[in-house]
């Protein structure tokens, strides 16, 4: 099986280790990956802010990045809804119809339908069981919303149905890991793409009231299917120095977590007590 | 929302949600309270084991009804017509103002009770009447709290959910002589009730707004918790009903899936207390119903926007919304507020309202939590498309996204641009990269920024290609 390693822009940048997480972890399952060296970007910054027709260049960069895999998977329910939902979902609103039409127009085929979250792949798509991974602590899971509500990847707390949690599942194989009890366990962080900035106050707010919870169940680590999130909560870890730290969940499913982190030391390089 | 109001300046949702947050210990108790009645209609919600089907079955009688919207209420009209009822159509805000005042002009009205109603707060019916020398008296509770304190409602449902009970003490102290700083809620509630017992006794017409119009029997019904629309309209001699033409649903029996979403999501209660139904005038009383489109139909008429429409008032979306609960309704600078503000009013305003769907994370815990499932979400992502459009979202803004755009689309630009923003958060010293400017940085650290991108750690160890 051929997969498409779609690699969101930010991570691309500033937390490449989530993405060579995510190419292991894909290559210890069996696919045959590819990392299309020009995709840029999935277009949700421009998309997000009202500007969806300045997202064209991101869309048609993406969609002729990607319109030959079998399945294409990245590591952010966020980007992944983005590409579902706005660049290549249905056309039946009139807004986003045009959008939506030129996106499939370049895709030929629907390429929104093949583009997958990396959990999701993991659980939906090669419906793996074990992962033969050890992490031994208190670990918090933050349930993206996209993911969550977008992709469904869990049940929402919203829903009166069954409960399941495809993230959970996967930590749940993960040796000597403890998932956390939240009292609020889907709110939202508050990073909501550039909202963090036009709406700093409440967007501060929302993420101290997340780690709060976080950090009454005891978590050590953080983790989320989506590291914007966590990178807005990691901002306010660091300013206000919590005894708590962020880990993309590729990165816990992966394993060996420091040594990737070490390969790319910024300033911070140095995760006091490390992680293993 | 309303047209005949008092005209504000642009809506700066940001800046009044900051002003809130300000007081970082009120915020978590806003918070805390709503989260509270989200928790409770959970519960409620938990004890339906067919909540889903109800849920899509409602969407679906409201997605119906909205298609042949014309032809039910004309139905609507001709029995509640052949029931005695007078039916008044407005067009807008001002009509029915003025419809009302003509109902109550004519019978020399002076003194009037008022249950709840959101339709009548986006016409402005109060300071309008007040005008023209009639008394108006909320007698929902905490209508009436706000209407005292001068206020508008924070909150569909809880109209002065945003009060605490240590300012309803003093409120109350000052406006109706209850004892100085008492906070007790059973005593201070009994203290209102017994100053609206004798208002109700007084007054010479009531009006009260609908939850739900029968289209197949001229009928309406009215739910509240309190009993004080049929207090108001058992006792005056005029009672007047005001609803938007969304609030029509075809038959009797589809009462049944709506009142048993409604009171659950709204309060998590099984059901409201009084859920009362209205025919026809008592012998020798007056029945009118007010029918206000006031921009509905132009809503009915924008395919993204429509399913709007289906909403119910039940508040849902405001209590689940982590936006709301930390903003506060007022921030939002409209009679509805919230989520589902967000989405109906840039409809009636775009200029004023254009930051209220981008007062959002998009979430979705409001599309999801909805009995009627609006996609709401949905909605503020398409509102925020038409704002930028129509040139509602700043210049600076929408340069900036062109610019990112065009580097998104352009590989090389975007590695080029990359390596940049590396470098400059790599090298740029603390006090530059905290400067003003920064709002990111405010409260959070920027992220540390790796020598490489992924993609050159990809060139590196896997070859190109």
């Amino acid at each position: 099986m051929t997969v498409g390693l779609f690699v969101p822009c930010y991570i691309d940048q500033l937390y490449p280790f989530v993405a060579v997480a995510t190419l292991e972890l894909l290559e210890r399952f069996g696919c045959d990956v590819v990392y299309p060296r020009d995709q840029t970007c999935c277009g949700q910054p421009m998309a997000n802010a009202g500007c969806v027709e300045d997202a064209a260049g991101a869309h048609r960069v993406f969609t002729e990045q990607f319109s030959r895999f079998d399945y294409i998977v990245g590591p952010s329910g966020s980007c992944v809804l983005h590409v579902r939902e706005h660049m290549a979902g249905p056309a039946s609103k009139d807004s986003l119809g045009a959008v939506r039409a030129a996106a499939r127009e370049v895709a030929g085929k629907d390429v929104g339908a093949r583009t997958y979250e990396l959990c999701q792949f993991l659980v939906d798509v090669l419906e793996i069981d074990r992962l033969d991974v050890s992490f031994a602590h208190r670990v918090g899971l933050h349930a993206a919303c996209h993911g969550l509500r977008g992709l469904r990847i869990a049940r929402a707390s919203e829903i009166q149905a069954e409960p399941y949690d495809h993230v959970a599942d996967l930590l749940g194989m993960v040796d000597g890991l403890e998932l956390v009890e939240l009292a609020r366990t889907d709110e939202c962080c508050g990073f909501g793409g550039t909202f963090a900035v036009s709406e700093e106050a409440v967007s501060v707010r929302m993420g101290r009231d997340r780690l709060a919870d976080h950090l009454r169940g005891g978590a050590e680590v953080i983790t989320s299917t989506d590291m914007s999130c966590l990178m807005h909560l990691d901002g306010l870890i660091l300013r206000e120095k919590l005894p708590v730290r962020v880990l993309h969940v590729a990165e816990i499913l992966a394993g060996h977590v420091d040594a990737r982190r070490a390969a790319f030391a910024g300033r911070r390089a140095s995760f006091a007590g490390g992680w293993s | 929302m309303s047209r005949a109001f008092v005209e504000l300046p642009v809506v700066d949702h940001a800046a009044n949600a900051a002003r809130f947050n300000a007081d970082a210990e009120r915020t978590g108790w806003h918070d805390a309270a709503l989260w509270h009645v989200r928790r409770k209609r959970d519960q409620a919600a938990s004890a339906v084991p067919e909540w889903e089907a109800l849920r899509e079955l409602a969407s679906q009688i409201k997605e119906h009804t909205l298609s042949r919207l014309d032809e039910y209420l004309v139905a609507f009209e001709e029995r509640a017509a052949a029931n005695g009822v007078h039916v008044h159509w407005a067009a807008d805000a001002a009509e029915h103002n003025r419809i009302v005042h003509g109902i109550l002009e004519l019978r020399g009205v002076r003194r009037m009770v008022k249950s709840k109603s959101m339709l009548t707060e986006e016409c402005g019916l109060n300071p309008y009447l007040e005008a023209r020398g009639i008394e108006i008296v909320d007698t929902d509770l905490g209508e009436r709290i706000v209407q005292l304190a001068g206020e508008a409602p924070s909150h569909i449902v809880m109209p002065a959910i945003h009060v605490k009970k240590e300012e309803i003490g003093a409120l109350f102290h000052e406006r109706m002589g209850t004892e100085a700083g008492s906070t007790d809620p059973q005593y201070l509630t009994e203290a209102a009730r017994q100053d609206l017992r004798a208002r109700f006794l007084e007054a010479d017409a009531a009006v009260t707004g609908v939850n739900f119009a029968v289209a197949e029997t001229g009928g309406f019904v009215v739910v509240t918790n309190e009993g004080n629309a049929d207090l108001g309209a058992h006792l005056a001699p005029v009672h007047v009903a005001c609803m938007g033409i969304e609030k029509l649903i075809p038959k009797a029996e589809h009462l049944g899936v709506f009142l048993r979403l409604l009171a659950r999501s709204a309060t998590g209660q099984p059901l409201s207390i009084y859920t009362s139904h209205f025919h026809r005038p008592a012998p020798g009383r007056e029945l009118h119903v007010v029918l206000v489109d006031n921009g509905r139909s132009d809503q009915l008429d924008r395919a993204d926007f429509r399913a709007s429409l289906k909403c119910i008032r039940c508040g849902a979306c405001m209590n689940t919304c982590p936006v709301y609960r930390r903003s506060g309704g007022h921030s939002y600078g409209s009679t509805i507020p919230g989520p589902i503000g967000s989405i109906l009013t840039p409809g009636f305003d775009l200029e004023k309202y254009a930051a209220l769907p981008f007062a959002s994370t998009l979430c979705g815990s409001c599309s999801d939590v909805c009995p009627v499932k609006i996609d709401i979400h949905q909605q503020l992502f398409a509102w925020r498309q038409v704002a930028a459009r129509e040139g509602a979202v700043s210049r600076s803004k929408r340069r900036m996204m062109r610019l990112v755009g065009r580097v998104f689309g352009r590989p090389a630009w975007y590695r080029g641009a990359g390596r940049l923003a590396r470098g400059l958060l790599r090298s740029l010293p603390r006090r530059l990269l905290y400067s003003r400017g920064n709002v990111w940085g405010r409260s959070r650290e920027l992220p540390e920024a790796p020598r490489h991108s992924f993609g050159d750690w990809f060139d590196e160890h896997r070859g190109n290609r």
